[in-house]
């Protein structure tokens, strides 16, 4: 069984969440909406693996691990 | 123009049953004489049974209705003997394009799998699909078969009993009454039989309104698929371009919900709608318009007692995917045979609910495969709007997103996995072949795999020795011996073999797979037939 990693597993951190911010500069909600939803989709076809994804979409959900 | 759907293709004619002294029994009443209706009685009257087809019109289907014949149905109607004329007539296409906003981007070829008799799927209109198939109806009289179509023979009451159908016909001269030991009713969506026995039929709503629109033109536009979400032309909708023989074009045109449709039906409101889409300097002429809704939806059970239902009047889903016609020529590909062993005595009467279970097991995925369509289409909340658009955004620049991008997803047979009349799988073979699968095409030199399955079971031998003719408790299964060399292209080996160097296939009259194994025995053969058949 293939598990989510949902511990600390980004180098930079800070790094990257100032690169996340840093795309939504500028952009109004319905922007940052649409750029959010394409990340999502991109980031999904990169994982791929439909046990992950379903994980994901609990974790994110703040749902007790499935 | 006089179209063939302003012609009575089965005029009203009258019965010597309406002048008996007593009601006549039939052993098979079907009602309705569209696709599926026809599909049944044909298939019927060729394997010998008496069938009555009662039809409150006598006309075939007006305008184009169902245009898109996948190949799993062109198969079936090659066993029922009127496959051909219909993809000599259709047109065949393989490559699409999407739009969204003012935009191309990206187009697809379909790039159909080698090694099969048939295309993917044909266009064509559904009052000649009727037409050929009221053609073989015909064929099939002159041959002795019984087989009759009564055309503006409405049924108006339906009174069930334990072993048949007591049918009150209205017709331009009056009423009367007709039995039947079975009755298979396949008249369509709005079901007036559904009604009368007052079965459920539940499900899902879209509120959403579609103008179709056959339009004859010259138009240069190539022969291929296009579909646009949110033109330029249709703001905030959907629109779909699609090529049917004679110079028809298929348009479906999103509307919304909240619109007024016989003003939308209006040739003032539709043409500049037209126009609007295939530019000022088109020429063109409207053969039809119509504007539906539609609902994603099934009856609980197919079968009640000597009824059973089959196609749009036992589910209905949206039209992406060409799932409606087609699934039902499948319903009476499934029902048929079982219904034949059991009017024969060979088969418990049982055997017909696995056409329910199967059948039901197949609506259930079409419904699920057209209302992920539908919702793609036509979004239902901000969100899914968002991400809809986050795709086709997407698909113009990456390839990984184009496959989440649905249009409608064409019409496949569904696999009975889990059927009681399967045999545990004793091959480790293909997936695709598995008990349940409905059984790929594969070529035989100029010949092909399926056109020799015959209305019977059928033994499947690859390079295995079996006896020609076997019989279990009144079931002849006939041989069908073969090698991978009948083969060069090496599809059958690869389809029904895999890395075996033989395999035994038993093969449902549907040309669905019951059970296979790697070899020849016997015990376990006449086991699989007698679960097959229902006795297991």
């Amino acid at each position: 069984m293939d598990d989510l990693i949902l511990t600390p597993n980004i180098d930079g951190a800070d790094d990257f969440y100032a690169e996340l911010l840093a795309n939504h500069e500028g952009l109004d909600k319905a922007d940052s909406d649409v750029l959010n939803a394409r990340l999502v989709l991109v980031l999904a076809n990169h994982i791929g693996n439909r046990a992950i994804l379903t994980q994901a979409l609990a974790a994110a959900a703040l749902k007790k691990e499935v | 123009m006089n179209k063939i759907f302003e012609v009575p293709l089965y005029a009203y004619d009258r019965s010597p049953d309406q002048d008996a002294p007593a009601p006549v029994r039939h052993k098979v009443a079907v009602i309705g004489a569209g696709p599926v209706g026809l599909a049944a009685a044909i298939d019927l009257a060729q394997q010998g049974i008496e069938v009555v087809v009662l039809d409150d019109n006598d006309k075939v289907s007006f305008g184009s209705r169902a245009i898109c014949f996948a190949k799993r149905p062109l198969e079936i109607l090659d066993r029922l003997g009127c496959g051909q004329p219909m993809v000599d007539k259709g047109v065949q296409w393989n490559l699409g394009k999407v739009f969204f906003d003012d935009r191309q981007v990206y187009d697809f070829n379909l790039l159909p799998e080698e090694g099969h008799a048939r295309p993917a799927f044909i266009n064509l209109q559904q009052y000649y699909f009727e037409e050929y198939m009221v053609n073989r109806v015909r064929e099939l009289q002159e041959q002795g078969a019984p087989i009759e179509i009564r055309g503006r023979n409405k049924v108006e009451a339906i009174g069930t009993h334990p072993d048949h159908v007591k049918l009150e016909v209205e017709t331009p001269e009056g009423s009367y009454t007709l039995e039947a030991d079975w009755l298979i009713a396949c008249d369509g969506a709005g079901s007036p039989t559904r009604r009368m026995l007052g079965k459920d039929f539940v499900g899902r709503v879209f509120e959403d309104n579609f103008l179709i629109a056959d339009v004859i033109m010259d138009a240069d536009f190539p022969t291929e698929r296009w579909f646009w979400f949110d033109p330029p032309f249709n703001k905030g909708q959907s629109a779909l371009l699609h090529k049917q023989p004679d110079g028809v074009w298929r348009i479906d045109l999103q509307l919304g919900w909240d619109i007024d449709k016989e003003r939308e039906k209006r040739p003032e409101n539709v043409i500049p709608r037209l126009k609007a889409m295939l530019g000022e300097d088109v020429q063109f002429e409207l053969e039809w318009v119509s504007i539906y809704t539609f609902q994603c939806r099934r009856m609980e059970q197919f079968r009640h007692g000597r009824v059973i239902f089959a196609g749009d009047a036992a589910h209905q889903v949206s039209p992406f995917g060409a799932r409606g016609a087609n699934s039902g020529l499948q319903d009476t590909d499934n029902l048929i045979w079982k219904l034949r062993l059991v009017m024969e005595g060979k088969a418990p009467e049982s055997l017909l609910d696995s056409y329910d279970m199967e059948r039901v097991h197949g609506a259930d995925e079409n419904i699920l495969n057209s209302s992920r369509s539908t919702d793609f289409i036509t979004p239902k909340s901000e969100m899914s709007r968002i991400l809809r658009d986050a795709v086709l955004d997407l698909s113009e620049h990456h390839e990984f997103a184009r496959p989440l991008v649905n249009s409608g997803r064409l019409s496949v047979p569904c696999t009975y996995d889990g059927s009681p009349l399967n045999s545990a799988d004793a091959l480790d073979g293909p997936a695709r072949t598995r008990p349940g699968s409905p059984c790929p095409d594969a070529p035989l030199g100029d010949e092909f795999l399926l056109p020799k399955l015959a209305d019977k079971f059928t033994l499947l031998t690859i390079d295995a020795d079996a006896p020609d003719l076997i019989e279990e408790d009144g079931v002849e299964v006939t041989r069908l011996a073969l090698s991978v060399k009948d083969d060069a292209t090496l599809a059958l080996k690869e389809r029904y073999l895999g890395d075996n160097e033989s395999g035994v296939y038993l093969i449902r009259p549907d040309q669905h797979v019951a059970a296979r194994r790697p070899s020849f025995d016997e015990p376990q053969i006449r086991a699989a037939i007698r679960r097959a058949t229902g006795k297991e």
